[in-house]
């Protein structure tokens, strides 16, 4: 043998046989070739270069697949501004009165359209509250329903999606027909015909709402991640070893099926977002006295010719919020999966 | 319809000084994230008409690169060729345009790649695949093309041609595929075939079979082959010589007989005593020790002397030149005397 | 083939039964459909229980289902609380909403397509990354702010469009509005066909067809984009549906009085068989479009077909 490295085809009957009968007494370079290519980023071969990220040659340490991601996203700014985009929006949530002192139900109806003025930079909207303490009192909303929204839909989701993937079987049969109805039914109808007969002003509705249309989406990649995952030899070879189900499931599918559902649930979390928003322009999603960049586009629309700053404020926030989660959960994704870059 | 383009690309020169092929001190560099690999440092390769050449190396020694730089295939970028000619039936191949290029490509060399599965367009049938050539290249009809695919599925021993011509690549074989590769390459019968490690994706009782039957149409074009291995037995078999390459660098170039008999690098000693042997049995196999080296931070000096059991002071300052050992065999080996005899 | 394609059908069935039987759930069970008839005050209850035996609203659900059920598949999609038959009001709403979404789907084929095949041949240039960031603007923004910037700058301020759409929906009013709904899926589509060329691009058979001598444009053509298209064409075909539910928003912005309209007007006036109605042809059209993408999906793709 050329090489005195591990070689992984050379328990492999079919490589042996190379060897001992191969075509006229040859031996088999390939054994050696192959291998080094992809372990060995800097080794270029047929003209196309491995992606420069693996570059970390023959002396430096093996990374795992999330220090590796780590350190991608450390160094990647799209992730680092969407990511303090991100805490900024939680802090404001949280404490919303750090950046506003006023009351976001304080209305002074003289005022209503007003543009900016000393003390109120965003104006005024049609009933005279000030639009820039309603902006910020408005991502409590809004963060509150897609955090929560997300977590709900990543549990259902990845909980019955992997139990299907990983059982297979009449489960998976009857999860799969599930998922289908539900992906039939497109998503802003399914919220005006459940959510119009709701009174509640809370935000539960909306969240529960979220969940009931958006598991399937998560179980799906769940469920796919996880049969993938099953099939890895180390997964097989634990199997064999007699390792029980609830042991593969945990130690060895769970933390390789997880990358996906963390990525599609971060991108999610940002549609839910805008999809929370959607809910309350058409009017079924979250109801004053809530405070929502939704309510308040909507309540804007018609004076958008006289007082555009009444939209486009809101708007302006909300397109923030949700681009931040979706570059954040776009960096992820690169980070996690550099196949798709 | 004799007058292809390609015809009309090299009649500047009518009569062939030298070599079909020549590569001269082509080198070749891969700009990536973390620096610049360089893949080819200064390869020649000559290759007459109707005769075999094969490249030997491992992973990374450059023949692959090469052979894409000649075929002009390269993906530049990352790639570029930073320095050498090609020169093909005497005319440099690196000073032609771009669409006088790819009219010789297809009809004055063609090329042909290891996984035939990946390297066939999966949604188009071989007939199409096969036809394009002549479509492209003569302007032929599409009705004539497909008669022309059946016509070469049968050269190259395809059974039922004229049932299979719309199949697509997936509905083959390993084999058959390709022979379908092989009947791609030849189609318009150039003088030069690329053949990049074409039996290695496949089973070894076919191995053979492709082999021989690209030996043999080779033999019946008389064309030039480059045939790029690792597979020891089937360059005995068929090539006239062979050039070792290393880190970007030939080695050693040599007749074939030559080099099995007494190898004049320690690089081809060490790859020739690793072959197996029946006669051995129960012994432990030779092993190169160490790892090809990282393109990107080649060793000073000669790149092999990390690994050499014979490197001395001299083989980590200064590298050494193609040494010549007779009027046919070189060797960049400082020490290729006590190589050759030892 | 055939049997894939009857496979596929009876696979439909207890989808389109399950997504109708959720939607009249959500309708019956949620809200009280006598409630919209009224107005603004209660009904009285003598009115109120002679107005539930008239609509069969005093059997169980699962019989009001069936009943419903059995009446659609003899083409009787109930009557709006108004006296108009339901059909009658899909037959006014449905060819306007049908030419939106087909202005959409252009939208999405014409520049998706070329944006994705310009940035994937061009990865890491300006013009990439320039479109990349564009197209994460344009999923970011909610499709109302969107549809209400553009009918600001567009119908207010420049005047170059009618901020609302007549009761006819030509098509040339239908352009921005069919820009709106398209939207965020033009830059999926994008983002999918710059992702899908840019890993073809890479493809052995691409090397292949190079060192055939084919000139740039066959090869690209030719043999990149005819694999690379295949997901992104299976993917507007499953738009469709979505589009087509996802237009009630662009609907109301624009006033265009097509299937978003109705069925806004049957939530608000809580008519049961007007939402039901609505929402199940809405089912059958994505159930459909899903099994044509998959057909199609054979066509495009000879591995498919012959497995």
């Amino acid at each position: 043998m050329p090489e005195p490295r591990q070689n992984p085809h050379f328990d492999d009957p079919a490589h042996s046989a190379v060897a001992a009968t191969g075509a006229g007494g040859a031996t088999d370079l390939a054994m050696s070739e192959g291998e080094t290519l992809e372990r060995d980023p800097s080794v270029v071969f047929g003209g196309r270069v491995p992606d420069g990220r693996e570059g970390t040659g023959p002396s430096a340490k093996p990374r795992s697949l999330w220090s590796d991601a780590w350190c991608d996203l450390r160094r990647n700014p799209v992730f680092i501004v969407s990511a303090l985009v991100i805490l900024f929006l939680i802090l404001i949530s949280l404490w919303p009165s750090l950046i506003a002192s006023g009351n976001p139900h304080s209305c002074d109806l003289a005022k209503a359209q007003q543009g900016s003025q000393p003390g109120h930079p965003f104006g005024f909207n049609g009933q005279g509250c000030d639009v820039y303490t309603r902006t910020v009192y408005g991502a409590r909303a809004s963060v509150t329903v897609g955090v929560c929204a997300t977590l709900g839909v990543a549990l259902l989701g990845s909980v019955l999606g992997g139990l299907a993937g990983f059982f297979g079987g009449a489960w998976d049969a009857a999860l799969s027909r599930l998922t289908d109805i539900f992906f039939g039914i497109p998503v802003v109808l399914g919220g005006l015909v459940l959510l119009s007969v709701i009174t509640s002003s809370t935000v539960w509705p909306v969240v529960g709402f979220m969940v009931l249309l958006g598991w399937p989406q998560i179980s799906r990649i769940a469920r796919g991640s996880v049969i993938t995952a099953k099939q890895n030899d180390y997964v097989q070879a634990a199997r064999a070893l007699g390792a029980s189900s609830s042991r593969m499931l945990l130690r060895h599918i769970a933390p390789n099926a997880v990358a996906p559902v963390i990525v599609v649930a971060t991108i999610a979390l940002g549609t839910y977002i805008s999809l929370e928003a959607t809910l309350s322009f058409l009017g079924v999603g979250l109801k004053p006295p809530t405070v929502s960049w939704g309510i308040d586009i909507s309540s804007a629309s018609p004076y958008v010719r006289n007082a555009p700053h009444m939209l486009l404020w809101p708007a302006g926030a909300l397109a923030i919020t949700v681009l931040a989660f979706i570059m954040l959960g776009d960096a992820v994704r690169d980070a996690l999966d550099p196949k798709l870059r | 319809m004799p007058a292809t383009s390609y015809e009309a690309v090299m009649s500047a020169e009518p009569d062939m000084p030298g070599s079909l092929l020549d590569v001269r001190g082509l080198q070749v560099e891969f700009r990536t994230r973390d620096g610049v690999a360089k893949a080819v440092n200064g390869v020649d390769w000559t290759v007459d008409a109707g005769e075999t050449l094969a490249v030997l190396g491992e992973s990374g020694s450059g023949k692959s690169v090469t052979a894409q730089a000649v075929m002009g295939i390269l993906d530049m970028p990352p790639g570029r060729i930073t320095g050498g000619e090609i020169l093909f039936k005497g005319q440099d191949l690196l000073k032609m345009r771009e669409d006088e290029r790819r009219k010789i490509r297809g009809a004055g060399m063609a090329m042909i790649f290891q996984d035939a599965l990946s390297s066939l367009n999966p949604v188009l049938s071989v007939g199409d695949q096969l036809g394009e050539m002549f479509v492209v290249h003569q302007g032929m009809s599409r009705k004539d093309a497909k008669a022309k695919a059946v016509e070469l599925m049968d050269r190259v021993r395809i059974p039922a041609a004229a049932e299979r011509v719309g199949q697509y690549p997936h509905q083959f074989s390993g084999g058959m595929r390709q022979r379908i590769m092989i009947a791609m390459a030849l189609s318009l019968e150039p003088d030069l075939i690329i053949a990049d490690e074409p039996t290695t994706a496949l089973d070894v009782t076919v191995q053979a079979q492709v082999m021989d039957l690209l030996a043999e149409l080779r033999r019946e074009l008389d064309m030039g082959l480059v045939l790029i291995t690792h597979d020891l037995g089937v360059v005995a078999d068929v090539a006239d010589k062979i050039a070792v390459m290393y880190a970007g660098r030939i080695v050693e170039t040599a007749p074939v007989h030559d080099i099995y008999r007494a190898p004049a690098h320690p690089y081809t000693k060490g790859l020739l005593e690793s072959i197996p042997r029946l006669d051995q049995k129960g012994q432990e196999l030779y092993a190169i020790k160490g790892l090809p080296p990282n393109l990107m931070h080649i060793p000073p000096g000669c790149a092999f002397n990390p690994r050499c059991p014979m490197a001395q002071d001299v083989c980590r300052t200064d590298a050494p030149p193609l040494y010549e050992v007779n009027e046919e065999r070189r060797s960049a080996c400082h020490f290729w005397e006590a190589t050759l005899h030892g | 083939m055939g049997r894939y394609v009857i496979r596929r059908l009876l696979q439909m069935i207890p989808v389109f039964l399950g997504a109708t039987l959720l939607i009249f759930l959500m309708v019956n069970v949620m809200g009280d459909p006598i409630a919209g008839l009224c107005g603004e005050r209660r009904c009285d209850p003598a009115t109120a229980a002679q107005l539930r035996k008239e609509f069969g609203l005093d059997m169980p659900v699962w019989q009001q289902y069936l009943t419903y059920m059995g009446n659609v598949f003899t083409g009787d999609f109930g009557t709006a609380f108004n006296g108009q038959q339901v059909t009658e009001l899909m037959g006014e709403a449905f060819p306007v909403t049908i030419r939106l979404t087909l202005v959409a789907i252009v939208f999405e084929i014409v520049i998706g397509i070329v944006l994705g095949v310009v940035t994937g041949l061009r990865r890491g240039r300006p013009v990439d990354s320039g479109v990349l960031l564009l197209t994460l603007v344009v999923i970011s923004v909610p499709t109302f702010v969107t549809g209400l910037l553009l009918q600001l700058l567009l119908g207010y301020k420049w005047d170059v469009i009618d901020p609302s759409v007549s009761t006819d929906a030509r098509l040339d009013e239908l352009i921005v509005p069919g820009l709106v709904l398209a939207s965020v899926s033009l830059a999926y589509v994008t983002r999918l066909t710059r992702t899908s060329i840019a890993e073809n691009t890479r493809a052995d058979y691409v090397r292949t067809a190079k060192a055939k001598g084919l000139p740039r444009s066959r090869v690209i053509r030719r043999h990149l984009l005819r694999n690379s298209l295949i997901p992104v064409v299976t993917f507007i075909g499953t738009d469709i549906g979505a589009l087509m539910g996802g237009a009630i928003v662009t609907e109301r912005i624009f006033n265009i009085h097509g299937v978003g309209y109705q069925l806004y007007q049957g939530i608000l006036r809580q008519n049961t068989q007007t939402v039901v109605g609505f929402v199940s042809v809405l089912v059958i059209v994505f159930l459909v479009a899903n099994l044509l993408v998959d057909l199609l999906y054979a066509v495009l793709d000879p591995r498919i077909r012959y497995a």
